[in-house]
């Protein structure tokens, strides 16, 4: 056993560190650090950026633009990112739908997708989540009728996170409703957003943004060779997906990162305040441990197989990151009140933007198998319960 | 980075294991031990040192084993497991602070013979009331006052005993059997054995230069012990955990098992995640004091108090979880909530380690583990 990262770990990751924090965009950086909502472009930009110089798709089979990266090495690319403030990877086409037709999809269907995927000229919508289908979302009733070399999609998706932005969508479609079990009889289906019968319709959240949205599908036509992999085949391509969505979803670099800006915003607050001092202190032990553990799973991924302790990254991950957007409403106390507060204001920026982000956060373990999902796992799959 | 033992620690763990869950194979044989003098068993405390466990913290030289922190955790670990109450922490934080101060004369005299098992040591630190002070007259040293609780100090062959001195904290070695040493032993509630030594103008020899102050040697052995404690710790939540998992799913009520209740299965998933984040930060901390033992003091502290939050929500819940047989001495669980509790409130527990951590918060931005 040993703690130090060898020589060649180290170089890398002063290589990576070196550059976020000079190749992308102060502006963009500052944007990330002060917690402010990043405009579309600002995320193409950084993507293009990472993408020119090999760094945006990683993860990905090393022909369609990933690299041949250890599972820490993935991880030191992910948690340095984090700690420069540099926006990731659009996850919906760097973890979501670009594995999938990296792995699944037809030659066609890789050429044609897979390095605008890569580069964010495509932006990407998930279209998973249904009115009657979160946490079970095998009993989607999308139906994707086939007709000539068609499919003609009726139904509604919903929580299509900046679905507005979406220039595709991959979705999860029943193509046999007469299938013995649900999750058989769905296929993993591109379509393109612009298409006639597509509308996306923004849901407001209690933060007051407009961060997801309503999908509704009239009739919309689809050339079948839109198709990834083999019809009916999807939901073993949505578990690759979701499997893959639940790595890096412990965001301990940004979450660090947020813990440490509060504590130079509380200033001298904190040395004069033990109740403070106590709860920032076991804030960042909490971090540690769940640092340690991510690393411990990085670590011993080697093989292929998923460390059982990964699902308690997702739910632990979410919790304390959680528990930072709640330590700032609680710093800014009646300040946090001003969120609706303009230019003129006195109150700063942090404190203004303290509550909405407090309350964007819940999603946090709602979102990407929600934390009882998670709990579920480790009941089920690790104690046997 | 590498957190996977290789084939002699394995080794050393698969050869602990299967000495410790003979000695210790069911909770009434535990029981039977823990309940006559000294507490525990001597045999198995000579296998342990036949088996090389008592050396490895020491060099070759001083007479151990020239082995590191890794395999001294290993050895915690596997006692946690079994609850074996051996004074295997007495061996780390004494024989510690013999090999750390001792001259060539003392380690050779004491290292040595502890090794081989033929002696138990025990760390005199804790005072109640005011502190033990440590008076010269000439080259002559005695000491005065108490030191309580004494872990195994009733049985401990030499004690090593932390007094005040003019330069600050010096750290003695005094025979328990000398004139001015009076010692009274008891059971403590996870089935140990603790002491009141009574100081009363005792002969001590000074470990090492009595004219320095050793407050970081002494920190540094407790952050040892803490360490290994957490190890202990470790293995007992595992256990502990495994034990309530497997009773879930046998245990009926209401003509089902416990694991069809979901609310039951989502708390044993909160264990598995306290235990897991107790695992790292412990596994963590060996690591820093294998390879930067300047940090290892904070380090432990981070350690104990991952441990303590786990230690107290996996012993609570493993009760809670099983119901009323968790309660009675007969049954495994409520031990390892016993033994948890002491490790917790041995070597500082977690209000301490947060209140410690909490009065460096401001001094850094990210805490970075890796350096």
């Amino acid at each position: 056993m040993k703690l130090r990262l060898s020589e060649e770990d180290a170089a890398f990751r002063e290589e990576m560190r070196t550059f976020f924090t000079t190749q992308v965009p102060q502006s963009i950086r500052d944007t990330v650090a002060a917690r402010r909502e990043l405009t579309k472009d600002q995320i193409v930009e950084t993507q293009q950026i990472l993408n020119a110089a090999g760094l945006a798709v990683p993860n990905w089979p090393v022909e369609w633009g990933g690299k041949d990266w250890t599972p820490l090495q993935r991880h030191i690319w992910h948690e340095e990112m984090q700690l420069a403030s540099v926006p990731a990877p659009l996850a919906f086409n760097a973890s979501m739908v670009g594995p999938v037709i990296a792995a699944f999809g037809s030659q066609e269907v890789k050429e044609r997708f897979l390095p605008a995927t890569a580069n964010l000229d495509i932006w990407w919508s998930q279209g998973f989540s249904e009115p009657d289908a979160g946490s079970d979302l095998a009993s989607l009733r999308t139906v994707a009728r086939r007709e000539g070399d068609e499919y003609v999609v009726n139904g509604q998706k919903t929580w299509t996170t900046l679905g507005q932005y979406g220039d595709w969508i991959f979705t999860l479609v029943r193509t046999d409703p007469d299938a013995p079990k649900k999750q058989q009889g769905i296929s993993f289906l591109l379509i393109d957003m612009t298409s006639p019968g597509l509308t996306v319709r923004p849901i407001e959240l209690i933060d007051g943004g407009h961060e997801v949205n309503e999908v509704f599908f009239e009739d919309v036509r689809v050339p079948a060779e839109n198709l990834v992999g083999e019809e009916n085949r999807g939901w073993d391509y949505a578990k690759f997906l979701l499997g893959n969505e639940r790595v890096g979803v412990a965001p301990v670099g940004s979450t660090k990162r947020w813990l440490a800006a509060a504590k130079e915003l509380a200033g001298d607050r904190i040395a004069g305040d033990p109740v403070l001092a106590t709860r920032v202190a076991g804030l960042e032990n909490e971090l540690l441990a769940l640092e340690l553990t991510a690393l411990r799973v990085v670590a011993h991924s080697a093989d292929g197989k998923p460390h059982p302790a990964s699902s308690v990254l997702k739910l632990r991950g979410t919790e304390l990151q959680q528990a930072v957007t709640e330590l700032y409403v609680d710093l800014a106390g009646p300040l946090s009140l001003a969120s609706g507060a303009g230019d003129g204001s006195g109150v700063p920026d942090w404190a203004r933007v303290s509550t909405p982000q407090y309350l964007n956060f819940r999603k946090a373990s709602i979102y990407g198998g929600s934390n009882e999902v998670q709990r579920q796992i480790i009941a089920k799959t690790i104690l046997g319960l | 980075m590498d957190f996977t033992l290789d084939s002699e620690q394995t080794a050393l763990r698969d050869a602990v294991r299967g000495l410790l869950s003979k000695s210790y194979d069911s909770t009434e044989t535990r029981r039977e031990i823990t309940k006559t003098d000294p507490g525990f068993s001597e045999k198995t405390w000579t296998q342990l040192a036949e088996l090389g466990a008592l050396g490895l913290p020491f060099a070759e030289e001083d007479g151990g084993f020239g082995a590191g922190p890794v395999e001294v955790s290993i050895v915690a670990e596997e006692i946690g497991r079994v609850l074996a109450p051996e004074p295997y922490l007495e061996t780390i934080l004494a024989g510690g602070l013999v090999a750390d101060l001792g001259s060539a004369e003392q380690r050779a005299d004491v290292i040595g013979r502890v090794a081989e098992g033929a002696l138990v040591l025990s760390l005199a630190h804790h005072d109640i009331g005011d502190a033990v002070v440590a008076t010269a007259s000439g080259d002559t040293w005695t000491l005065s006052g108490v030191k309580e609780p004494v872990l195994h100090g009733a049985r401990a062959d030499l004690l090593v005993v932390t007094a005040r001195t003019d330069a600050g904290v010096g750290v003695f070695l005094v025979d328990p059997s000398a004139d001015g040493v009076e010692r009274t032993g008891y059971r403590t509630h996870d089935g140990g054995r603790a002491a009141r030594v009574a100081f009363d103008g005792a002969a001590a020899t000074p470990l090492g230069d009595p004219t320095a102050d050793a407050s970081d040697a002494v920190a540094l052995a407790k952050a040892r012990g803490q360490i290994a404690l957490g190890h202990e710790a470790v293995g007992a939540m595992d256990v502990a955990l495994r034990t309530t998992t497997e009773y879930l799913k046998t245990r009926k009520q209401f003509g089902v098992p416990l694991n069809t209740f979901q609310a039951l299965t989502f708390r044993a998933a909160d264990l598995y995640v306290s235990a897991e984040l107790a695992r790292s930060t412990v596994t963590w901390a060996t690591l820093v004091l294998q390879d930067e033992p300047e940090r290892a003091v904070e380090a432990a502290s981070r350690a104990k108090m991952q441990v303590s939050r786990a230690g107290r929500h996996i012993g609570q819940e493993a009760i809670q979880l099983h119901g009323g047989i968790g309660m009675t001495a007969e049954y495994s669980v409520g031990h390892y909530t016993s033994r948890l509790t002491a490790i917790d409130h041995t070597l500082g527990d977690g209000s301490e380690h947060l209140a410690r951590l909490a009065s460096t918060v401001t001094d850094h931005g990210v805490v970075d583990p890796i350096g």
